[in-house]
């Protein structure tokens, strides 16, 4: 966060920063020569271009000002936009740091001595295009198309997704599956038929009780869902955070439930416990709509809050107090399901404890509780069928995480890793917008997967740790000097939103669209791209729902009609939900099919041993992962991350704030960088915290490099969600070091 | 200007928006974020302010500028005129919020409540990108704006009111 204190010292130290300041002062003094009051005339009635952000998957949509220089000067939120109503987030505001940021990828570069050590050469284009194609090629004759992946987070993803479907591979993953939401997926889908998906159909702007358990928004900016809660506030709402950490949700609480971590499922089944045992679910909803309730009441008849008192450090009154006070705003309450759920392993039956909890309570498909969204079908260019590929990672999977409704990024990084019980080895993986290295858990092993690989080409705007392993690295431009896919999200309102370039792309980069087409070219997969330009696609689609590139490029984002019925289900409306029993599933006939429980049962977790504390992670409203750890604009707000220490522990170890420590943890594994202590009452005793996204390791990062500790380094112990394969990473315990010299063993 | 110490966030989009409307260089900024955290675990409370200049209706930034620089313009808003102002810093000393700073330009600069935009009937930077929607821009004069109406509604403070500068800046509690 920016303060006062903070600013001083950012000014002292920030050359950097000014390198950019230069071209706006100039315009500045130049503005100021013609006009002395300057500031009344604002020089900034631009012409304006419309977007949506790419700094976060919220995707808002807005409008980006140019300066009479036709420089980017400002990007502002669409009015119309449902995403967004008009206001970015910081990271979306900040966005503008993207484009300027000079330590961009430049143009494209191969690789020419060995993995690791960052020897590039320059090339063309065509140069390294060919060369990519030319591996590709070579890893279809020896060992199939199937043996190539993407990986993919961002809107890139789906041109590259023609080129290796077209070219025979299915194994096309996104680490915000198993890396992040895909448990909760999993789980609703077990329950209600359908899942959450992104933005979330959550009701807050009407709920009258908001609970939060491990989400924290306001740090995480989903913009809709911070804007909704601030209204839930206005209006009255009550919010009950459950947290070890004093989150600054947790603050504008009037129930704050500090609860020891990893006990979440014990939390969740005592107040099931008291709704049932006290008759305060929704008696109609249950019997009308869910399947297992029985069985449910057999379950939960002994989790008492004094039974989850011992587990949780709850205490019982409270338990029982934030139970009735949910009941008593049902069916407008919300157990919000979080986004970021990989945390024991066990988080399929923890989000399944989420919804069946949403279920007694009758929220779902209830006004303030979850509404049936709705989203626009654009239809696409028909293409010819690509060619079904002989096998794919979940082959080598051996019948693991059945479950799992999309690919699993770190199931194909353990695809490519050969070993005698693993029958698709991957030999060729093109990375687009996500830094592998530090969003899969477990580096040594992601960074074994890529010792293997034939090929590692990686297509990002910035210099990131994973381009540092790469044989080919692809500069694209950024979202400011581009087209992309047409953003179609759900929501209470189906509506559609353009990217177009404000200005052109900055040194040699280029868009996803041309990079993909080239590259299908080259392979000869052009039939999947039958427009030669993505301003032809563009146009051909919006026709088909009415309205037209040269409409878009004015409105910037467009509402449509509903399609399908009403936001909330009506009274005694009869529903088929799509489970095998067409109801909610409060005891889960697929998961009892595939062996697991149908109903979520508490199992302890490893605690810390003496000395050592949990490591909890989280998000820092000004960042997103390390995509935006380099921004100018955005390190200026928070340019390094810090652990936070009880005062206990602080004491325990002499730590002082503003004080820098190294980090070590279970395994052994010391932080290559040093991380400032923050000392606060906000985080409890057995617990450390740290944003995530920090600690770069790549020099080329010159702002972020070195600028506090990665927890992704940190994270060596994965707890594997037997369920569907997500990789909980909370199972990790860190001590202090005082340097970071290698122990004698 | 009023702003709700109950929403906001902490995000510093304020902040962000603030630089980006106003060529504010990176480094600097014009307005910040405040947290203040009391208690112990777990009985803990925080409030979250976005602070910038207090406009003061007695402020001694302006009783001390030595050209006139600092000065009150339409509506009790304390603005600097930059190429009167020769960067002596004796605003910045008397300014009890640090609400000023030295531009690399050589001039004084602070909040100007964006008057370039509130004179074409904009909300200011900061008011109109705030996520939260916690902060409540208009004419305290006039009881039916938004910022009269809700400081009628609810408890507020403002900072320092002992220095005696009696700010414009309200924060509501
Ligand atoms: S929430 Fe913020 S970062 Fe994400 S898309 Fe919206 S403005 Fe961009
Ligand atoms: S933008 Fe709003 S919520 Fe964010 S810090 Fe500023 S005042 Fe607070
Ligand atoms: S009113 Fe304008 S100048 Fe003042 S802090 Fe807000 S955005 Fe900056």
């Amino acid at each position: 966060m920016k303060s006062r204190r903070q600013f001083i010292k950012i000014s002292s130290l920030s050359a950097a920063g000014l390198i950019f300041g230069g071209g706006l002062l100039d315009s500045l003094a130049s503005s100021i020569l013609k006009e002395n009051q300057s500031y009344f005339k604002g020089p900034f009635d631009f012409t304006r271009t419309p977007t949506y952000c790419e700094v976060c998957f919220w995707k808002c949509a807005g409008w980006v000002y140019k300066d009479e220089n036709g420089r980017i000067k400002k990007i502002i939120g669409n009015d119309d936009d449902p995403n967004c109503n008009g206001r970015f987030c910081p990271r979306g505001t900040g966005g503008v740091g993207m484009h300027y940021d000079e330590d961009r990828l430049k143009t494209p570069l191969i690789r020419t001595e060995e993995r690791g050590k960052q020897t590039f050469r320059e090339a063309s284009w065509d140069e390294a295009l060919e060369y990519i194609a030319s591996k590709m090629k070579e890893i279809k004759e020896e060992h199939g198309p199937e043996c190539t992946a993407l990986f993919s987070h961002g809107s890139g993803g789906k041109y590259f997704g023609k080129v290796i479907k077209g070219f025979g591979s299915r194994n096309i993953a996104a680490p915000s599956y198993a890396q992040c939401r895909g448990p909760r997926e999993v789980a609703f889908i077990a329950t209600y038929g359908s899942g959450v998906n992104s933005p979330e159909n959550t009701d807050i702007r009407d709920t009258k009780c908001l609970v939060l358990i491990g989400a924290h928004i306001g740090e995480n900016m989903h913009n809709g869902q911070v804007q909704e809660m601030s209204d839930a506030i206005d209006k009255g709402a009550t919010i009950i955070t459950v947290d070890p950490r004093f989150s600054t949700a947790a603050s504008k609480s009037k129930f704050w439930l500090p609860i020891k971590p990893a006990t979440d499922i014990a939390l969740l089944l005592s107040w099931m416990h008291v709704i049932i045992s006290e008759e305060l679910y929704d008696k109609k909803y249950v019997e009308k709509y869910t399947y297992g309730f029985d069985q449910l009441k057999a379950h939960v008849k002994n989790f008492t809050p004094e039974w989850a008192y011992g587990i949780t450090t709850i205490k019982p009154d409270q338990i029982r107090e934030t139970a009735r006070t949910m009941a008593h705003a049902a069916p407008a309450v919300l157990v919000h399901p979080g986004r970021h759920v990989t945390w024991y392993g066990d988080d399929t039956q923890r989000l399944r404890a989420v919804a069946i909890l949403n279920a007694l309570l009758g929220s779902w498909g209830r006004r303030g509780g979850f509404y049936n969204p709705d989203k626009a079908s654009v239809p696409h260019y028909h293409l010819p069928p690509y060619p079904k590929p002989e096998k794919t990672w979940r082959d080598a999977m051996g019948g693991k995480y059945i479950l799992a409704d999309l690919a699993l990024a770190s199931g194909v990084c353990d695809a490519s890793i050969p070993t005698p019980d693993l029958d698709c080895s991957i030999r060729g993986w093109i990375v687009n917008g996500t830094n592998l290295i530090n969003t899969l858990p477990d580096q040594k092993k992601t960074i074994d997967a890529i010792q293997k690989l034939d090929l590692l080409a990686v297509v990002d705007t910035m210099p990131m740790e994973i381009t540092g392993y790469a044989d080919v690295v692809l500069p694209e431009c950024v979202y400011l000097e581009r087209y992309d896919s047409l953003r179609i999200s759900q929501g209470r309102e189906p509506s559609i939103a353009l990217r177009m370039p404000a200005v052109d792309p900055l040194y040699n980069s280029k868009p996803a669209y041309w990079i993909a087409r080239e590259l299908a070219k080259k392979l000869d997969l052009l039939e999947y791209f039958p427009f030669e330009t993505i301003e032809e696609e563009l146009d051909w689609e919006l026709k088909q729902v009415g309205s037209s590139l040269e409409e878009m490029q004015k409105i910037g984002v467009k509402r449509l009609e509903r399609e399908v019925d009403d936001l909330y289900f009506a009274d005694g409306e009869d529903i088929e939900f799509d489970t095998n029993t067409g109801k909610i599933e409060l005891y889960s006939t697929v998961l009892e099919e595939e062996g697991f429980d149908p109903i979520p049962v508490y199992t302890p977790h490893p605690e810390p041993s003496e000395g050592f504390y949990r490591l909890i992670y989280g998000r820092a409203p000004m960042h997103t992962f390390s995509r935006t750890a380099n921004n100018p604009n955005l390190t200026d707000l928070m340019s390094e991350n810090s652990v936070w220490v009880n005062p206990k522990v602080a004491k325990e170890w002499d730590l002082k704030n503003d004080q820098y420590i190294y980090l070590e943890n279970q395994d052994g594994v010391v932080s290559d960088f040093p991380i400032k202590v923050r000392v606060t009452e906000r985080i409890r005793w057995d617990s450390v915290y740290m944003v995530h996204g920090f600690g770069h390791a790549d020099k080329r990062l010159k702002r972020c490099f070195g600028k506090g500790v990665s927890d992704t380094q940190m994270i060596t112990n994965v707890m594997i969600d037997p369920i569907m394969g997500g990789t909980g990473m909370r199972g990790n315990f860190v001590t202090f070091r005082f340097d970071n010299k290698k122990t004698e063993v | 200007m009023a702003i709700d110490t109950k929403k906001c966030v902490g995000c510093s989009d304020c902040v962000v928006a603030c630089q980006t409307e106003n060529n504010v260089p990176i480094g600097y900024c014009r307005d910040w974020v405040v947290e203040v955290m009391d208690g112990t675990y777990p009985q803990l409370e925080i409030e979250l302010r976005s602070e910038r200049c207090n406009h003061c209706e007695n402020s001694p930034c302006v009783r001390c500028c030595p050209t006139g620089a600092s000065h009150y313009a339409d509506g009790g808003i304390v603005l600097v005129t930059k190429n009167e102002c020769i960067g002596c810093s004796a605003c910045i000393a008397s300014c009890p919020y640090d609400a000023r700073y030295v531009h690399p330009d050589g001039y004084v600069d602070k909040c100007t409540f964006c008057l370039h935009r509130v004179k074409k009937g904009m909300q200011p930077a900061c008011v109109a990108v705030c996520p939260t929607k916690c902060m409540y821009f208009g004419d305290l004069n006039d009881p039916r704006s938004d910022v009269s109406k809700i400081l009628k509604k609810r408890k507020h403070k403002t900072l320092i009111p002992e220095a005696g500068t009696k700010p414009q800046l309200y924060f509501l509690i």
